[in-house]
């Protein structure tokens, strides 16, 4: 009979050992909550190494979280249940979160490097969403352009009417979320990607419905997963994941901006009003823009970057051959382009409504 | 000619259920990065996994998580049980049917409203949160297990050890909970399982910078999973396998080596 | 002695305090979430932007999927069970714990196997290809999704359906024999009815999650199919639209009560039927 005693006694203390070293886990998070920083990024948009290189110097813990989509940040940030320090939203979020008081403006007296190495052309473009940039230092940038595989596409690319072709059936991959979905038949139809007009907006959603047939999947980042295994022919990606899928797949070649215009847009790093290691925060951003590292991160993710320093130091590099036009494209590819602006919450809904009008089509 | 059709018919559902594991356990010895790509034979995931911390602390968190809510679930289901032994048979359903909700609940309603549950109270999603909602979806499972064995549970023994001068405290431990023994195990394995397993509740309660396994290969679904994973669940399928086929084994030489002494015993 | 009785009665208090905090209020803050704007202010908005054929269509391709898989596990099931119990007792607990293993196998990982089966130049289709065959067609189709709900879910089928059919008493199916009923009518008439109770918990069990499902629908539908699950899921994370996300799982909810009404109705009949015996 003692065995059960016994038994009990071991499960007790199991359990309460782990129960204790679960309360030390927190304890030690207090402890050590000045060291601490809770970033809130893109998936795979930062380099380990870089990650690990901060945590060194500074001997500050970076507490890293993902997202897949701008849209599923921004809860996370508006019910404020957790605290993160640093975000990097694209352009039109940024200016829903500033609208909606989420953000804090920057001490750029703390960001040295961010003043001297991000270029003046970027700060400007960001005056789109951001008036008098006093909340966001640029990261990444580029353009949403089509990925195909000369296996199975012969033809030059140049507009996005391509990925309405029935020859195509099934091998198509488009964006999975709602402003990129309809930035597409927009311009085609030479409507504003920012347009408010219901009419305009119900044209571009027929356009999709019919297209739909011939897609073979809605994605997110599971597109590049599949265009470099061959299992679709032409996808919908933004310009930063270029660079790696050629590198993967040589048979890959890309279209950075169809001729009926694209979207142009800005990832850059801000800082959420509920932060709690705000120095952290301008430490890490600055970090962030210094030159090496800003070099050591571009090479891992192959964005473009907004950092000047960055295309002298990459220039003898042969690995970067045949690549550079992509990673630091020439100012036609750019210039013109539109960049999505915050529609406000009665269009946001309109989108996500028709957005699904033709999901469930 | 029926046997046979009978054995191709559980060939083929065995077919059916093992062949997403045989290509998981492929992947995990998969040379490529890339799903469905085979470029050779290798062990280097395996060496990788001790080294991935992403998949370790989940795997931690999954674990810890898994044991505490089994434990908590486990212990608060036997207490109710032993109060519904003494209630009406009103009280009773009340109760049973209040305990089964979370089981017949969709899992993505219990997530939603335990989320909005503790955003409501103003909680910071982490750790705390998941693990209240383990214990939630564990309960039903863990009295599922207890309650009928509590019911069916014989008094007479119990109140022989209390004529015979035990204090209730002495005749529950000692009458009672070996008793109860095989119901409790299940209850525990089985809330272990449900809590190991679960997905969706743990994806609307966690918070940030804390994954268990599921919501980590969540995320990694996304970007393409590390084949370290592959080798995780690997290794724990095998651990699963050898541990139900000893426990198998056990039970046979158990039952022989009884029919053996009853033999004994009969002669 | 009559003190300890009534005492031992308050041990279920800690569990009703807790149903109460983490089974009941939760499902009064969905509803408060449904029945609420924005700023705190009843509506009705929430539900009748549900009822707009938008997500009326999902909601009907939800139930139909959810449908078809439930037979689909239940006529899967069913002879195995009986195939399964017509072994020896020990052989048939053995194979019927082969069934249940890959419940180990995290369940997100099998479904994205899957993907690598029936995707387009997938596993299956090399198999056909290497055989001369046509390809099939299956990944980003309800085809695949259906093959995904029931790998998931058809040991939820076959848990109780063999509980309940192991339970039968062999002499009642003999005794049929011998009143010169044929195998067909056994079966009719005996089986089924004796296994009702595992039929209906097997296909409430499969047809819940099956209808709310949101990870499968994604991995093997492509983002192309529309699930229930999957707008409940965007409506709190893209959409942030809590309000009209907790309208959705009201609908969901209803399903559910109609579930807990069908099982407590039969479990009800079933018990009034041993009495009678």
């Amino acid at each position: 009979m003692k065995m059960y005693y016994r038994s009990w006694l071991v499960l007790l203390l199991f359990v309460g050992s782990l129960f204790f070293t679960g309360c030390d886990m927190f304890a030690e998070e207090q402890e050590e909550g000045d060291n601490l920083l809770y970033v809130y990024s893109w998936g795979d948009y930062l380099s380990p190494k870089v990650l690990e290189q901060f945590e060194e110097e500074t001997g500050i813990h970076v507490v890293l979280d993902e997202y897949d989509t701008n849209e599923s940040m921004y809860p996370r940030i508006a019910e404020g249940a957790e605290n993160y320090d640093v975000l990097c939203p694209s352009d039109y979020m940024i200016q829903k979160l500033i609208e909606h008081d989420l953000l804090q403006p920057l001490d750029f007296t703390k960001l040295p490097n961010a003043q001297k190495y991000i270029g003046e052309d970027f700060f400007r473009q960001s005056e789109a969403f951001d008036k008098g940039h006093k909340y966001n230092v640029p990261y990444c940038w580029g353009t949403v352009g089509i990925m195909y595989n000369t296996r199975m596409v012969k033809e030059p690319v140049d507009s996005w009417s391509i990925l309405w072709d029935p020859k195509y059936k099934g091998e198509i991959l488009m964006q999975d979320s709602a402003r990129d979905a309809f930035m597409i038949p927009l311009r085609m139809l030479g409507y504003s990607m920012n347009t408010k007009n219901p009419q305009e907006l119900e044209e571009a959603r027929n356009l999709l419905i019919q297209q739909k047939p011939l897609v073979q999947s809605y994605g997110v980042d599971d597109i590049r997963d599949k265009l470099s295994s061959g299992e679709a022919a032409l996808g919908v990606i933004f310009s930063g994941e270029a660079i790696n899928l050629m590198k993967a797949n040589p048979d890959l070649r890309f279209c950075p901006a169809p001729k009926e215009g694209t979207n142009l847009w800005i990832d850059s790093w801000v800082i959420p009003k509920n932060a709690r290691h705000v120095e952290n925060a301008h430490k890490f951003i600055d970090f962030i823009c210094r030159p090496d590292i800003a070099a050591k991160n571009f090479e891992a993710l192959g964005y473009s970057t907004p950092n000047v320093s960055v295309r002298e130091q990459e220039e003898d590099d042969e690995e970067m051959e045949g690549y550079l036009d992509i990673a630091f494209p020439p100012a036609e590819v750019y210039h013109g382009q539109e960049t999505y602006s915050y529609l406000g919450e009665v269009f946001d809904k309109l989108y996500t409504r028709l957005w699904l009008q033709v999901k469930v089509e | 000619m029926r046997e046979q059709i009978k054995k191709f018919y559980l060939g083929l559902v065995v077919l059916f259920m093992y062949a997403p594991i045989a290509v998981l356990i492929a992947q995990s010895f998969n040379a490529s990065r890339y799903r469905g790509q085979w470029t050779g034979f290798t062990f280097q995931w395996y060496t990788a996994l001790i080294e991935n911390e992403d998949i370790m602390n989940a795997f931690l968190n999954t674990l810890s998580i898994g044991v505490l809510s089994a434990a908590v679930a486990t212990m608060l289901a036997l207490v109710t049980a032993l109060g519904m032994r003494r209630m009406g048979s009103q009280g009773r359903i009340f109760f049973r049917g209040l305990a089964n909700v979370p089981l017949l609940n969709a899992d993505i309603v219990t997530g939603i409203s335990l989320m909005l549950l503790f955003l409501g109270f103003g909680l910071r999603l982490g750790y705390d949160t998941i693990l209240m909602a383990h214990v939630v979806i564990n309960l039903p499972y863990a009295m599922l297990c207890i309650l009928p064995q509590v019911l069916l549970m014989d008094r007479v023994c119990y109140e022989a050890a209390l004529d015979l001068g035990a204090t209730p405290a002495q005749a529950f431990y000692r009458v009672i909970l070996p008793e109860l023994k095989p119901g409790i195990m299940a209850a525990f394995l089985l809330s272990f399982a449900m809590s190991a397993d679960d997905f969706i509740v743990t994806y609307f309660t966690k918070g940030a910078g804390i994954e268990t396994l599921t919501t980590e290969i969540y995320a990694e679904l996304k970007l393409g999973i590390h084949p370290e994973m592959y080798a995780l669940s690997t290794l724990f399928f095998g651990a699963v396998v050898v541990l139900v086929s000893l426990l198998l084994f056990n039970y046979r030489v158990i039952r022989r080596y009884r029919k053996a002494e009853k033999r004994g015993a009969d002669e | 002695m009559s003190n300890s009785k009534s005492l031992q009665r308050f041990f279920a208090v800690p569990f009703g305090l807790w149903s109460a905090l983490f089974i009941v209020l939760p499902l009064f803050f969905v509803l408060w979430h449904g029945f609420t704007d924005g700023n705190g202010a009843f509506t009705l908005e929430n539900l009748t932007t549900v009822l707009q054929w938008e997500y009326l269509k999902a909601l009907g391709l939800s139930v139909e999927l959810a449908l078809v898989s439930t037979i689909i596990c239940l006529v899967l099931a069913y002879p195995l069970c009986l195939i399964l119990q017509g072994l020896r007792k020990a052989k048939g607990i053995m194979i019927f714990l082969l069934f249940l293993l890959p419940l180990w196998m995290n369940s997100l990982l099998t479904t994205m196997a899957w993907q690598t089966i029936l995707e387009k130049n997938g596993i299956l289709n090399e198999i056909l290809r290497f055989c001369g065959l046509p390809d099939m067609a299956l990944i980003n189709t309800p085809a695949a999704i259906i093959i995904g709900m029931v790998y998931n879910f058809l040991p939820y089928m076959a848990l109780p359906l063999y509980v309940s059919i192991s339970r039968i008493d062999h002499s009642i199916i003999e005794a049929a024999w011998d009143l010169g009923a044929n195998r067909w009518q056994t079966f009719r008439h005996v089986m089924v009815p004796l296994s009702m109770p595992g039929i209906v918990s097997g296909c409430t069990m499969v047809f819940i999650p099956a209808l709310t499902t949101f990870v499968i629908s994604a991995l093997l539908g492509g983002n192309k199919i529309l699930l229930i699950g999957n707008i409940i899921e965007q409506e709190f994370t893209a959409a942030y639209d809590w309000q009209l996300g907790s309208a959705l799982s009201m609908v969901l909810m209803v399903f559910i009560i109609l579930n807990i009404l069908l099982e407590a109705f039969t479990e009800n009949t079933d018990s009034r039927k041993k009495v009678k015996a």
